[in-house]
């Protein structure tokens, strides 16, 4: 059963709130220049829905300045779970409009949209009137100046959560949340909030919440899918990682720096990624699950030693933050580009493992399965998440407990076995790893092909038994259900994976209202391929719609090469920093459906 | 009780795929006694190496191994002691792999002066490819590759390590096992980041260097705790000088923060409303 009640994406009127349009999902954009405080309010705003009951994403934008520049905090608020933004904003409000007008392009408005301004600070800018918007004029600053230590920000709040109907308790919980250890500004903060409160009564209220969904909002979680990959790391066992920064996995590592600490693990910060993938291998090979998360530059450091990795067995997980590439690229815009370097940047024949989560809940979910699945095949796993997941703020249920395991997954040779062989022919492909520590099955970890014992060996029969070797582990593996979410029915079917599961699924929503029926396959076990269970998914399909992020197919290709599909295949992608909404998915589909 | 080990129990019966006369037998004699005399057992040292002739002798031992790819040895073996501080680590290898493409690496090794010791044998060329110019190459030596020479001026691997932080210096010569085994156990029971610079005779590329043995001055110094002692020392000596150059007195390096052992679904109330 989809979260997406069709019913509910409508505007819909509710009985006692009089003929008021109450909507499901209400987007908000606060913008600023930097020290505006609109990061702070953004997150108050997500904090005072998320106590109100509803569902809610904050993404965030800022210009390329270090400190000091504009910002953007990007709010979706809804009644039932969302795993995407939505296709244009109904308020923009602003503290200032300095530089402002980049965000013309991230912040898409309509002609029933409202833009909040001050009038005392300029004109919003054409990118943004052009739409048609109507304008709320509010003298923050001078109302702001009439409160001591007040601040135009928490008008700015306060107004933009009463035009949404949130309630004023939970407005003033999130406050007080945030201020917790600077107890001095909460009095003026929430005397400014009321302010704004009372400015928006004067405004027509055009973007009511309707009533937030039943359930227990004490179940419902708020974090950040790098938040999530991180604990689904711990989760899954990891205890050593080792870290070198970069935009956008830094808040990853960040995260698990104190966690892990807290869990009898270890984070070191390495000098460069070469160290950082060696230094996680090394500590894999000392028995202790390790991983390391990075973005596109730094996975192209690392897949060298992901080699070593195949050919020593050494299990080991890598978290690519997917940004744009190449090269330095966009760092703070989201793309699927590194599927290409994922899948086939090894040199060697390197059979390995590369998972997308589909959701920011599922980032835990995958990355605690890719965890148990390095170890159990003494492998490396790519983990594809991407900026989107990583830094986007959101309000979930509590993730569903796939029964994945938690618990060590290695096979570990016992003390003194007889006739140890590190890397023996076993019909599974997977053999007993030593660790060091125990004795009697010392062997030597290679990245030079080997025999059996691990002895290093140029035979070209020694090179064909361990590639038969380590390709058997892998595809003789049982990957049971979670290889795909698959959905829907029909003789259409639309193939993605990763951050756009979100986005198709919510433009399929309203397709289903236009009588579209297609499935719906997001891939989160990218390889080794799964030929039979997707061709068992796609059973009848006569037609297939592809659908990624990034500049040239790069999953259409890869399909097309490694599986041999039923019917029709085409492709829709755009590049990175042009995110698909819904409506374009909605529009496709009903295009493509009739086709 | 187990048994006293010797030298040959930690020897492997794998043949060194070296040269005859090569320096790098004489290591393998010298880190095999210095781990019988310290009385360590072989499933409780890990080897740990890059890629080079030199890189090949984890296999040669009965220790774990861990032979990696080129320069990332220190990686490794910093991962490894980090993730199992129980484990004695001995990375090795030589000066291309070393200095060249794991220069970053053996500088930030110094730096964090993790417990472990590094040994690198030097023979100022890269044997393995057959006879390139390497950073410790004399900037006049003639190879197809630098016809006429390089004409660049020697790394200095010592004081670098120095001024890095590494906490324990020495130079040692494979031509005597024992005095280098000696080296190795002290290096092994100082505290932090040990560096040996083992002078390693390539005698096929490098032929010349069957006459180090004429050169070397065994226990020509003794060690300091001084820095800029240490620094004078290594700048002004021949390079032949063999001994403890430095013993500091840094702290290893350790994990930061309260350590707990807390169940991980405590993480949970991070997340929670």
């Amino acid at each position: 059963m989809s979260p997406y009640n069709s019913a509910a994406m409508q505007e819909t009127e509710r009985p006692g709130v009089g003929t008021r349009p109450r909507h499901s999902s209400v987007s908000i954009a606060l913008v600023g220049s930097g020290g505006a405080g609109v990061m702070t309010a953004g997150n108050m705003l997500l904090e005072a829905a998320a106590h109100a009951g509803y569902y809610a994403l904050m993404t965030r934008s800022s210009g390329p300045q270090i400190r000091g520049g504009e910002a953007a905090a990007m709010i979706r608020i809804s009644c039932v779970p969302i795993d995407c933004m939505d296709d244009h904003f109904h308020i923009l409000a602003a503290v200032d409009w300095d530089n402002v007008h980049r965000f013309g392009a991230e912040i898409p408005l309509g002609p029933d949209s409202l833009i909040v301004g001050d009038p005392d600070q300029g004109e919003p800018h054409e990118v943004f009137t052009r739409s048609g918007a109507a304008q709320a004029k509010v003298p923050l600053k001078k109302m702001a100046k009439a409160i001591p230590e007040g601040r135009p920000n928490m008008l700015l709040l306060g107004f933009a959560a009463t035009l949404v109907g949130l309630p004023d308790d939970s407005v003033s919980r999130a406050v007080e949340k945030s201020l917790s250890k600077r107890p001095a500004a909460l009095a003026p903060s929430l005397a400014a909030v009321a302010a704004g409160r009372e400015a928006a009564a004067a405004v027509e209220r055009k973007y009511m919440l309707a009533a937030a969904p039943p359930g227990r909002v004490a179940s419902r979680w708020l974090l950040t899918g790098n938040e999530a990959a991180g604990y689904g790391a711990i989760k899954g066992g990891v205890r050593f990682v080792a870290a070198y920064p970069i935009t956008p996995a830094t808040e990853l590592l960040e995260w698990m720096s104190p966690a892990l600490a807290e869990v009898g693990g270890t984070l070191v910060q390495a000098e460069d990624e070469l160290a950082s993938i060696n230094m996680a291998i090394g500590g894999s090979y000392g028995g202790v699950p390790s991983l390391t998360a990075t973005s596109g530059p730094g996975l192209a450091l690392m897949v060298e030693s992901l080699g070593l990795a195949v050919a020593s067995e050494t299990p080991v997980v890598v978290i690519d933050v997917m940004r744009v590439g190449p090269s330095t690229g966009i760092p703070t815009k989201s793309e699927q580009g590194d599927l290409n370097i994922a899948l086939y940047g090894l040199h060697g024949d390197a059979p390995h493992l590369v998972l997308a989560p589909n959701s920011v809940a599922d980032c835990l979910r995958t990355t605690q399965w890719a965890v148990q699945l390095a170890e159990s095949l003494q492998a490396p796993a790519i983990v594809l998440s991407d900026q989107f997941f990583g830094q986007t703020r959101a309000v979930i249920d509590e993730p569903v407990e796939l029964g994945i395991g938690t618990g060590p997954a290695r096979l570990i040779a016992e003390a003194n076995a007889p006739d140890f062989k590190r890397y023996a022919a076993t019909p599974s492909g997977v053999s007993p790893m030593a660790i060091p520590g125990t004795a009697g099955v010392t062997y030597t970890a290679d990245g030079l092909e080997h025999g059996e014992r691990g002895t290093p060996s140029s035979q070209g029969t020694d090179h064909l038994a361990q590639l038969d070797k380590r390709r058997a582990k892998l595809e003789l593996a049982d990957y049971g259900v979670h290889w795909a979410d698959v959905e829907g029915e029909g003789d259409l079917a639309i193939l993605t994976f990763g951050s756009c599961t979100g986005i198709v699924r919510e433009g399929l929503a309203r397709a289903r209202v236009d009588g579209v029926r297609t499935r719906l396959v997001s891939m989160r076990l990218l390889s080794p391929a799964q030929p039979a269970r997707l061709a068992a998914a796609l059973a009848g399909v006569k037609r297939i719609l592809v659908i990624e992020q990034n500049h040239t197919g790069q999953f259409f290709r890869h399909l097309r090469a490694e599986y041999d599909l039923p019917g029709t295949m085409t492709s829709l992608h755009r590049p990175g920093a042009m995110q698909f909404n819904p409506g374009d998915i909605h529009r496709h589909l009903i295009e493509w459906s009739r086709a | 009780m187990t048994e006293a080990l010797t030298h040959t129990d930690f020897k492997s019966d794998i043949k060194p795929v070296w040269c005859p006369g090569c320096g790098d037998f004489g290591v393998v004699n010298a880190l095999t006694k210095a781990l019988a005399k310290m009385e360590l057992r072989p499933e409780n040292v890990a080897v740990v190496s890059g890629i080079g002739c030199s890189s090949r002798i984890p296999a040669y031992t009965t220790c774990y191994g861990f032979h990696g790819v080129h320069g990332r040895a220190l990686a490794a073996g910093t991962g490894l002691k980090i993730a199992r501080p129980d484990l004695t680590v001995i990375v090795t290898g030589g000066d291309g792999d070393g200095y060249s493409i794991g220069g970053n690496h053996f500088l930030h090794a110094c730096r964090r002066n993790v417990d472990m010791t590094y040994i690198v044998m030097d023979n100022r060329v890269y044997g393995m490819t057959k006879g390139q110019a390497s950073p410790t190459t004399e900037p006049d030596w003639d190879s197809k590759l630098s016809p006429d020479g390089t004409g660049l001026r020697e790394f200095h691997p010592m004081v670098i390590a120095l001024s890095a932080g590494a906490n324990f210096i020495a130079r040692a010569f494979t031509g005597d096992p024992n005095g280098l085994a000696d080296v190795i156990v002290q290096a092994v029971r100082h505290p932090g980041f040990s560096f040996i610079e083992v002078l390693s005779p390539c005698v096929t590329f490098r032929p010349e260097q069957r006459d180090w043995k004429k050169i070397v001055k065994p226990d020509a110094v003794k060690p300091t705790s001084d820095i800029a002692r240490a620094a004078r020392r290594m700048l002004r000596d021949t390079g032949f000088d063999l001994g403890v150059l430095y013993a500091g007195t840094r702290s290893p390096y350790s994990p930061r923060g309260p350590r707990a052992q807390r169940d991980v679904r405590e993480l949970e109330a991070r997340f929670a409303l």
